[in-house]
């Protein structure tokens, strides 16, 4: 019997099957339609990039483990068993890497009217991007 | 916007030059002096850089120096957001009290993030503006930890 576990991540919530909420496992297919990676005879690959990974650990009679795909990501994964959902956060290597690069990293959001602005719209101009919150 | 850009407060500014390239990381910079007394931080000093550089007239900070003021997120942070998310998304559900233990927990693996404890409170019942969020900030400051932390802008 299946469990539907709600996988946050990346800004989404997915929603797949699982049979243990305590060792989540997912498959093949819902690992590549959720974080695009596909697992491979060289590791889990994703684009020209191959990452290493056991894959007796990774892969179990149910799926790929989540926890073990998770730590090979570099990802943090936490969850709440009571509501059956997991957050998989992003990545401090892929994100300090990004942030390394000097490469601005893009992103939309919504002005007050609903109008979506990405920071990329604003290349040749000089941009001061200021956060602050009225809380 | 604050996982992306490793932001851990507000106010936060970074430039942005034409190529999309950050020419200046993270750091804290009002708009005025409105705040001044209570923050210690004078407004006019980064607008004059801020406004030497867009007219051409001052550098940005160069590659090495903006890479040597960064500073990058850590895994405890990144578990922090995974955390923070997990806990605004049972918030949202309506599961108010069953989110509260990943609040915690967020604000344990990263105090200094206040995107984090003090972005949390509204939902949490919490007065952001008030005696919780003064309470934090002076266990906090107490701590020998500053709340605001600016680079320290090269000569």
């Amino acid at each position: 019997m299946h469990t539907t576990l709600t996988l946050l991540h990346d800004g989404r919530a997915d929603q797949i099957e699982v049979a243990d909420l305590a060792r989540p496992a997912i498959s093949a297919e819902a690992l590549k339609e959720t974080l695009g990676w596909e697992l491979k005879p060289e590791g889990l690959c994703r684009d020209f990039m191959c990452i290493s990974v056991d894959q007796d650990e990774l892969v179990g009679e149910d799926g790929l483990d989540l926890r073990v795909l998770a730590d090979a990501l570099q990802r943090p994964l936490v969850s709440d068993g009571k509501h059956a959902v997991a957050s998989l956060g992003a990545s401090h290597h892929d994100r300090g890497e990004a942030l390394a690069s000097l490469d601005a990293p893009d992103f939309t959001l919504p002005d007050l009217d609903g109008n979506l602005h990405s920071l990329s719209d604003h290349r040749g101009k000089k941009v001061l991007l200021v956060a602050y919150a009225s809380w | 916007m604050a996982d992306l850009y490793g932001m851990i407060n507000v106010p936060t500014i970074l430039w942005i030059d034409e190529e999309g390239r950050i020419a200046r990381p993270n750091d804290v910079a009002f708009g005025s002096n409105d705040f001044k007394e209570m923050t210690g931080i004078d407004s006019e000093a980064h607008l004059e850089r801020l406004r030497a550089w867009v007219r051409g007239e001052g550098p940005a900070m160069t590659p090495a120096e903006t890479r040597a003021a960064q500073t990058l997120p850590t895994a405890a942070e990144q578990e922090a957001r995974a955390e923070f998310t997990l806990a605004w998304w049972l918030s949202q559900q309506g599961h108010t009290e069953d989110a509260e233990p990943h609040y915690v927990r967020a604000g344990e693996l990263a105090p200094h993030d206040f995107t984090i404890r003090r972005g949390s409170m509204p939902i949490r019942g919490l007065d952001p503006m008030g005696d919780d969020f003064m309470k934090i900030v002076t266990e906090w400051s107490e701590a020998g930890n500053a709340f605001y932390r600016p680079i320290e802008t090269p000569a």
